[in-house]
Formats: C-alpha cells, structure tokens, sequence
C-alpha cells in the first residue's frame, strides 16, 4: 500500500533530478488520492501466486506451504516456476520475472548465486528484485515468547533499500589486479525509501525512525542518503528521525537493541544489520521478509538463506516461510486466513514448543508443520481432512 | 608481534591475465613477502623510547593523560611526544606535522580525531601516509565482565587503506552519486599473508575470509581468491571463507566457532564492532594499525566518545591496553605484562567497574586503583600515587 506512493515521484523525475523542493512532506501528500494498489486479480474468487522454489531448503518448505493451504482451503493457486541456478542464460529468470508481472505477487525461496561463474552471470536473486524495482526490503524482527534468545522483546522493524546501493553489480577491472566496484546512490530512490520508511512508520504507530549510514568515510554517497531522509523526516514531524554509523549501530544491537525502532538503511548495511537482528530474535528460520515494489510485492525469509546443508532432511525451520506466507495473505487482502495461520504457527512456536534443531528443539520440520494443521482443525471447520 | 613486510619485485613482474579466473602460483607466494623479525624498536636515546601521542577529541584526552600518569608512575622508559590534531583545522598542517613526528618516532598512540560530516571529502592522510594495512583487533572475553556470550577470542583482521574507504566519490548526473570501492591484488595478498602469518605465530588453527562475492563478484571475488592462494602456503593452517551477513549472524548467536578472521575494509569495521559489543563494549578492545614500519595504537572501534568526554566516567581499559600493547612492540615486555594484569586484576572487581560495565565507578578511580595493584606487585613505582 505505501508503495503507490512512488506516483508522487512522477512530478519530480519529469524534472531535473537534483532540484527536489524541499518541503517534501507536502509534495507527497498531494498526491492522487486512492489506494490503487490492488489485490490482483481474482477469477472465480481465487488468487493465483507465484510461486519460486529455489534451491537448497526453499522447495521443501514451499511444499509445506501449499500443503498447508490446501489444508485450510486457502483461495490461492500457485504458479510454480523454476528457476535453475547452474544455468548460464537468463531465460529462466525471465520467465519468472514475467509470471510475477503477470500475477503481481511471488513467494520464493532463495536462489543459489555461485561464485565460481564469470562475472556476467548476475545474481538471479538481485536481478529479480531490480527488474520488478522491488525498492524496499521489510523485515518485523520480534522476539517470540517461546524461543530461547540472550536478548528479550525486540520489536524493531529494518527497511532496507533494494536495488541500488553496493548491489548494482557494477565492477570493472581496468588496471589488472586493481577491481573498482561502483556504490550507486540515487536521490529518487533515497527519497523513495526514506518516505516508504516514514509511512510505515506512522502506519504502525511506531514513534521513532533511525537511518543507518557511513557518512563520515562516504560523504558524498551515504550523505545523500542521510539528507534524503532529513528531508521527508521534516514532513512527518510527530516521528523522531536520528541517524547513527552503521559500526556504532551493530555494537548498540549486540548490546542495547530496545532502543531501536524503525530503522532505514542503504542495501548493503541492511543486508548486515538484518541479519545481526535475525540472530539476535532466533536464527534464520524464524524471521520473514518482504519486499515491496510500486506494482508488485515479493515474499521470502528475511535473510534469504539456501541451507544447502540441511536441505532435504527434514530439519530446516518452516516457520520463516509460513510466516513469510501469512504477510503474503494479509496482502491479498486475506487477513482471516493469515491470522488462523499465524496463530497456529504462533501457538506452535510457544505454547506447545514444539523447536526444530535451530532453536534448540527436537522437532522436524513435518511435526512442526503437523502439529500447526492440528492447531487450525481444532480452531474451527475450515479445514479438509487431515 | 610486530611484522615487516616487504613485497619482492616478483609481485610487479606477473604476467597480467584478463579476468577468467586469476591463476594462482602457490610455490610463487610465500617468496613475494620475506618476513623480518628485526623490526626494530625505534630509536632510543638515553635508554628511552619516544612516542608520538595524538589526544584527539572527545575521551582521547583525558585518558591518555591517565596513560601517561600511569607511565611516570611506573616508571616507564617511555616519553610523549604530543602533538594536536585539532577536527576543526581548515588547513592540512595539524596532520603533516603528526604524520611527521609518526615517522620520526615510528610508534604512536592516539586518541581518535573526529570527522565533520559537512566538510568536503578529502583524504584521511593517516592511514595512508603510513601505509598502515593491517588493522588487528584480539577480541576476548575478559573475566569479570558481565556478558551474554562466553570464552570469545577472536583476532579480526582487517585491511586498512583500500576498499570502501578510499575516499573516491563522485556526482556526475545531479542527484547520482558514485562510490568507488577499491581492491587490489597487491593489497589483499599482503593482508592475506599477514593474515596467515599471525595465525601461525599465535598458533592459530583457522582463518575464515569475510566477503560478499555473490554480489560483489570481481571486487571480494578478488580478495577471496588471494586469500586462498596464501592458503595453500600455509597447510597447517585450515582457511574457511563466510558471507557478511551470515558472519554477523552466527557471531551474535554462536561467536565461539570463529578463530582468526581476515577481511576487506568495511566488512572489518561492522564485524570489529559487532564483536566489541560481544565482549562488552567499546571501552574494553584495543586495536592496533601496523605497517611495515610504523605502527599506531589505538581503541580498536575509535570512539571519541563526545557525549562522555570530561565526566571521569570513560572507561580507560581500551586505551590502557592500547600501551599495553605499545610497550609490547617496543619489546618492554615486563612493563607491559606488569601493566596488563594490574588492568584485568582491577577490571575484575565489579565495583570498581565504569558505567559502560554498569558499575558506578570512575575513570580515575579506576586509574589510581591501577597503580596501587602495581604497586603491590613490587618496588618498581615511583613514590607518590
């Protein structure tokens, strides 16, 4: 929904890119008025989906997702689309960049980028994300009251820029043996994010938005950044906006994370600090992750792991994935069916304990996703048979 | 545990090879750089070492005012050579005249010098004048110190002078702006072999190499790949390679599997940080910059510490150690041993703690609780406390 707020841009980008007005708060709020982000089409009152398997834990555990919607009767099909990671043409991706345009909505798991491939093969993950312009990463770290962590109630939600930033996979090697990688940072999208950030943040109630930066060694590149969100901060004056240096802000994670809030960061700082997050609430398997575009929306784990290692052993935690498939139906607009779900999961998680090893349990993967059908059979009669 | 450096010409005479996968010569590597162990203390007159001392801002003052107490107080064969760097010179002159006095004396110790984020970009010429490549950061969990995770030792390794922090920015289209992130061959082969050479005078048993190679494919690709041509002159020695995120992960949730870690510029700095917070906070590592003739010591996450400076409630046991492990490479090895254990011995009495520990003590408290420990140990202090 915040992200329809990019039409705002439209005025700007007609313009001359660096004579952005200052009060930018106004400028976005005038804005054509109605949400027109929609739940894509429905024909016979079902959602079709996209769905990416991926390597590693990812089809696994999307297997359990469906068969988990198919036990609640979720209106949701899925379009399976495989991308293969050891293939050297692009067609695959492209493929599924095009079923994504088509249904405007995807659930996937990680695809493997390998480095031993030349430099021309692109990320699959990165190039999706670019393609679709899926500008911002969210990522809702909380602590679950049933897993064991050093540290209690976190509650902070990490938006990260997605497209430029050090990803753009932008590295030439003119001197041999000297590499240059270009670091983009744009005002548009600076802009874009830092306004996405603000919006949520009020969306949510939340009170206080810090931007994460290294603006004393990149001025220019990460000061951008940081004016940027100076400047749509001023429009939202019932927020607080302070920024802090991305080294300062992972120590304070490690040691005070309660006092962080919203946090919006350039990609690469992101990538880090989501991470020293997602190991501070639990591990990878429990934390999901979104990412959103003007026109589409992306769903996968926050921290986008293949889990090569345990792939296939019934061990990995499908609770980011089931998770990750709850936000997708809250925006399908599906909100009975992500609360049923997140609840079981939730119940699961806390009540009845039931860990898989990465948090310490016994549990595979199939009684963890068992024991959360049984929770939503015994919640009410929407349910086929076990 | 001090290292000289020295590349041979054979580095500069490779046949340069366009990018299909750099060809590594093992056998050629561990000829490139001959290690001496004769990296001479400076020169010494009189029997006395001369030190450049940089206050810097914020807390660097006021605690290296106590160093130098706690030097005169026992007796240290050490003089200071301050010299001011001020954040606000509009002129360059403040850092040639330290960068001269660094290279005169050779050892410094400093306090870190704040950078005004509204000031045009330029050159930090520290770190490069030197050519201080290796930044070494021994992270350990220090006895007395309430923390959640137990029995880290962790030495970071970080490259110094390239990488993200190269300074070179710029803004061709309005509202664009590009950074240039820098690796070279020379310079992740130097760390590289640093690296793996610590690790083996320590008796280390792995090095992991932090990158991000799946995005950054030539740049990390790069550094990876040096890292693992210097593997295969060292056998004894397992080398692993890690993801940054991953890296910071696993160090918040099980920091005990990693040993020694090598890694580029900017990775150093999040991970140095991440595992500072680890073992207790900025206050307690610190972290030393060496080149292949100088060296200077520091706190290892440069802190200035504006909000606390003047207080007496800084913590002083990052910048003690920091002598510590001066006078280590000046070889006064008793002096700083003497001075290491009374610091841990003090640091270990949770009443005497500071603030950032969550104790109620002062800096000078701390300080003269220091010197009266030395003075127990024995009749090498001066008179007064």
């Amino acid at each position: 929904m915040m992200a329809t707020l990019t039409k705002a841009f439209k005025p700007i980008l007609g313009r001359q890119l660096g004579n952005t007005a200052k009060v930018f708060g106004a400028a976005v709020n005038s804005q054509r008025g109605k949400p027109t982000y929609p739940p894509p089409a429905k024909y016979g009152g079902r959602h079709t989906v996209t769905l990416i398997p991926g390597d590693g834990i990812g089809p696994e555990l999307l297997n359990h997702v469906r068969e988990l919607f198919r036990f609640s009767c979720v209106p949701v099909d899925f379009e399976v689309v495989h991308v293969n990671s050891a293939s050297t043409s692009e067609d695959d991706i492209n493929n599924a960049i095009m079923a994504i345009r088509r249904n405007g909505v995807a659930l996937k798991g990680n695809v493997e980028t390998n480095h031993t491939m030349p430099p021309n093969h692109k990320s699959r993950n990165n190039l999706l994300r670019t393609s679709l312009d899926l500008y911002a990463n969210m990522m809702h770290c909380q602590s679950l009251p049933g897993v064991q962590t050093r540290h209690k109630n976190i509650d902070i939600i990490i938006i990260r820029e997605n497209t430029e930033g050090e990803y753009s996979s932008l590295e030439h090697e003119s001197v041999s043996g000297v590499v240059e990688s270009l670091k983009i940072i744009t005002r548009n999208n600076s802009l874009r994010i830092a306004d996405y950030a603000f919006r949520l943040a009020r969306d949510k109630g939340r009170r206080r938005v810090t931007a994460v930066h290294k603006a004393n060694i990149m001025k220019l590149g990460d000061g951008l950044f940081l004016q940027c969100c100076k400047e749509v901060a001023s429009g939202y004056p019932d927020i607080e906006f302070d920024s802090m240096i991305v080294d300062n802000t992972t120590m304070q994670l490690v040691s005070k994370p309660h006092q962080f809030d919203v946090m919006v960061m350039p990609n690469l700082y992101g990538n880090v600090v989501s991470n020293v997050c997602a190991g501070l609430v639990g591990g990878p398997g429990l934390v999901p992750g979104a990412n959103y575009g003007r026109d589409y929306a992306v769903f996968e784990t926050a921290t986008r792991n293949t889990g090569k290692s345990i792939s296939n052993r019934n061990i990995a935690n499908p609770t980011a994935m089931l998770l990750a498939s709850c936000l997708m139906l809250d925006h399908l607009k599906l909100h009975d069916y992500a609360n049923m779900i997140r609840g079981a999961i939730l119940t699961t998680m806390n009540e009845t304990r039931l860990h898989t090893v990465d948090i310490g349990g016994q549990g595979t993967t199939s009684e963890v996703v068992q024991s959360i059908m049984r929770i939503i059979q015994s919640g009410g009669p929407l349910t086929t048979e076990i | 545990m001090s290292i000289a450096a020295r590349s041979a010409p054979v580095l500069f005479s490779t046949r340069l090879q366009p990018w299909t996968g750099l060809k590594s010569s093992a056998n050629n590597v561990s000829l490139r750089f001959k290690y001496q162990s004769t990296n001479p203390p400076p020169a010494k007159y009189g029997g006395r070492h001369t030190v450049t001392l940089i206050p810097g801002d914020g807390i660097g003052p006021e605690l290296l005012n106590h160093v130098r107490e706690l030097f005169r107080f026992c007796c240290v064969p050490v003089d200071f050579e301050v010299v001011r760097v001020d954040s606000s010179a509009s002129s360059e002159d403040d850092i040639n005249n330290a960068v001269t006095a660094i290279k005169r004396n050779g050892v410094a110790l400093k306090g870190n010098i704040e950078t005004n984020h509204n000031l045009p970009p330029s050159h930090n010429p520290g770190t490069i004048c030197f050519d201080l490549y290796a930044n070494v950061m021994h992270c350990q969990s220090l006895p007395g110190v309430p923390t959640r995770h137990k029995d880290i030792d962790v030495i970071i390794i970080r490259e110094n002078t390239e990488g993200e922090y190269s300074s070179l920015e710029h803004e061709n289209v309005p509202g664009v702006v590009e950074s240039l992130k820098i690796i070279t061959r020379v310079n992740s082969l130097r760390i590289a072999e640093y690296a793996f050479n610590l690790a083996r005078e320590k008796g280390r048993r792995k090095v992991t190499a932090v990158h991000k190679a799946n995005i950054m494919k030539l740049g990390d690709g790069l550094f990876l790949q040096c890292c693992k041509e210097v593997a295969a002159g060292y056998p004894d020695i397992t080398f692993d390679k890690m993801i940054v995120d991953n890296t910071t992960m696993q160090l918040v949730s099980k920091p005990q599997q990693f040993d020694v870690m090598v890694m580029p510029n900017l990775y150093g700095n999040v991970v140095s940080n991440v595992c500072a917070g680890l073992v207790g906070g900025p206050g307690l590592v610190p972290g030393v910059n060496y080149g292949k003739d100088y060296a200077v010591f520091e706190t290892a996450t440069r802190n200035t510490g504006k909000n606390i400076a003047n207080k007496n409630i800084a913590n002083p046991t990052a910048t003690l150690l920091a002598s510590c492990l001066m006078l280590d490479h000046l070889k006064l090895r008793a002096y700083a041993k003497m001075i290491r254990k009374a610091v841990l011995k003090t640091l270990s009495e949770t009443q005497l703690q500071t603030a950032d520990l969550g104790g109620q003590g002062t800096t000078s408290e701390v300080a003269h609780s220091i010197m009266q420990e030395i003075q127990r140990g024995g009749p090498r202090t001066s008179e007064q406390i």
